[in-house]
């Protein structure tokens, strides 16, 4: 997809208008995400309940990538079991670095739709920010930290 | 009016591509890579130990280099200039060799808060190495560091002034030589980053009384991984080697070495000689070119450019509002937008501008500011260019999707 198409499709919406960006009145773990070079800075926080992504939520700033990556991770993830989650994180990322098929890529649902930031190495690390610190975040909580 | 210097350069041949970032590098002409194939094709050999016609040809084509390059800012001999990869590294040797066997604990170095990563961290190094205090020297909204703002700052513990020419993100140009002029009244020495100035202007080391000045080649048509250290003599003579090996010695034993005399001294290893070529060949071009001209056209286009900029109210300029305080640099933010999101969608129409901090993170915060876009001009961008960015620019927000 065309960078232009992809931002009017999807990114667009996800960013001006997401679903998720708020707070959690009490949630099980937060995590800040940081790339310091793009000043990309998100807040993602999650509610996990039996090993069950009940709910989640992110706030902060950045690029409409990052915060529409954010966003459609979030629609993606919750009723997950956080292994499930886990494993869509690294699906993700795979896809951004172009070693994921294409079944891990449908999976993704509508974040497949970035698929091509994979051509754009400077957008990596804003689409990549959300998945990265979800998978900090549920590494953490098995670890019992 | 538009002008032909584009034919100069290969990059440019059969496509409307339009080049906005000369701050971060400039486009090379063919004669620049002309003279960096003749050298490799006619005398490719390390300069200066053979003993065979290509290597002395090599050698006087390196030699060559740094006349040329000593006469182009006014140095007083060619042992004043040293070659080494780039603005960082030149900086990053005066920090390490002069910084480190000059500062005492106690004394103070005084720097800019708009200055480029590469004259920043330096300092940081030689301040905490040798407990020594970091000043910084802040600026207005427009960029301008006030007389008092140096003369408080500056003062009988100040041993290191050094400050950038022409800001990266601002464009604006700092008062130089009135602060070389304090400083050296006050006993300490001047190191000028000229990375965005001696592309764009008559840079002469003995009118801004500079005691160091530091540039790239890349950022002046010149090829990547060739820089420039100017240094006075007497200053450079007193300075222990940066970097030590082959090349840059007398005599070496077991246990000791004595050096080699200026410049090779902080010359270490074999040399970029086809680099030194390219960067003789880029002086002859802007010679060609023409200081004044440069200048003109950057002026010219930078007024068309911020006044179409300043039709659109949702974009904020950065810095001073005479465009003749810019050099060519255009700063700014689209409201809603984020940088990297516009460069990202103005790539799509063949517009290549820089987002981010601009390694220059202290004055990104001192501005109040995230991260920026910047648009930076050469004498070889066009009016048709300016209009059409301008063209797709008041479209960003609507690919961007805010009405």
């Amino acid at each position: 997809m065309e960078m232009k198409d992809l931002y009017r499709e999807i990114v667009n919406e996800h960013n001006l208008y997401p679903s998720h960006k708020k707070d959690l009145a009490d949630p099980t773990i937060v995590l800040q995400g940081v790339n310091p070079s793009c000043g990309d800075d998100i807040n993602l926080q999650l509610l996990v309940e039996n090993d069950t992504i009940a709910d989640a939520a992110f706030n902060g700033s950045g690029c409409a990538i990052s915060q529409a990556s954010a966003d459609m991770m979030i629609d993606l993830i919750i009723g997950k079991k956080t292994d499930d989650a886990l494993r869509l994180a690294e699906q993700f990322m795979g896809m951004i670095k172009g070693t994921a098929t294409r079944d891990e890529i449908e999976e993704l649902e509508e974040a497949a739709a970035l698929e091509d930031i994979s051509h754009m190495p400077a957008r990596v690390k804003c689409a990549n920010l959300a998945w990265r610190t979800m998978k900090e975040e549920i590494e953490k909580l098995q670890k019992g930290e | 009016m538009n002008n032909d210097f584009k034919k100069d350069f290969a990059i440019f041949e059969g496509n409307d591509i339009i080049y906005f970032d000369n701050a971060a590098t400039a486009q090379r002409p063919r004669k620049v890579m002309e003279a960096m194939t003749t050298f490799n094709d006619t005398c490719n050999a390390n300069p200066l130990r053979g003993l065979y016609d290509w290597s002395v040809r090599a050698t006087a084509a390196y030699e060559e280099a740094r006349e040329k390059t000593a006469a182009f800012i006014g140095a007083q001999t060619s042992e004043e200039i040293i070659f080494t990869r780039n603005a960082t590294e030149s900086l990053n040797l005066v920090a390490y060799s002069y910084g480190l066997s000059h500062i005492k604990e106690g004394d103070e170095i005084v720097i800019s808060v708009m200055e480029h990563h590469s004259n920043i961290l330096p300092w940081q190094m030689v301040a905490r190495e040798r407990k020594a205090k970091l000043v910084f020297l802040e600026c207005d909204e427009e960029g301008t560091i006030a007389r008092e703002e140096y003369e408080s700052k500056i003062t009988d513990k100040t041993k290191i002034v050094s400050i950038m020419q022409v800001s990266n993100v601002l464009g604006v140009t700092n008062p130089v030589r009135e602060i070389a002029d304090y400083a050296h009244a006050k006993g300490a020495v001047v190191i000028v980053d000229g990375a965005q100035s001696v592309p764009h202007r008559a840079v002469d080391v003995q009118a801004l009384h500079a005691d160091f000045l530091a540039f790239s080649a890349h950022k002046m048509c010149g090829p990547m991984g060739m820089g420039v250290l100017y240094g006075k003599k007497e200053l450079l003579e007193d300075m222990p080697p940066f970097l030590t090996g082959g090349e840059m010695i007398e005599y070496v034993t077991r246990e000791d070495a004595t050096f080699a005399e200026l410049p090779h001294k902080f010359e270490a290893g074999t040399v970029n000689a086809q680099g030194a070529a390219g960067l003789s060949a880029a002086i002859d071009y802007l010679r060609d070119v023409g200081f004044d001209r440069i200048r003109e056209t950057e002026d010219r286009l930078t007024k068309r450019l911020m006044a179409g900029m300043q039709e659109l109210p949702y974009i904020t300029i950065c810095g001073a509002n005479d465009p003749l305080l810019h050099s060519g640099i255009v700063t700014f933010n689209i409201e809603g937008c984020h940088p990297h999101d516009v460069s990202s969608v103005l790539d799509t129409e063949g517009i290549c501008i820089r987002a981010g901090h601009h390694c220059a993170q202290p004055l990104m915060k001192h501005l109040g500011v995230q991260s920026t876009a910047r648009a930076s001009l050469y004498f070889y961008n066009t009016e048709e260019e300016v209009d059409r960015f301008l063209e797709k620019l008041g479209k960003v927000r609507e690919w961007l999707g805010i009405k």
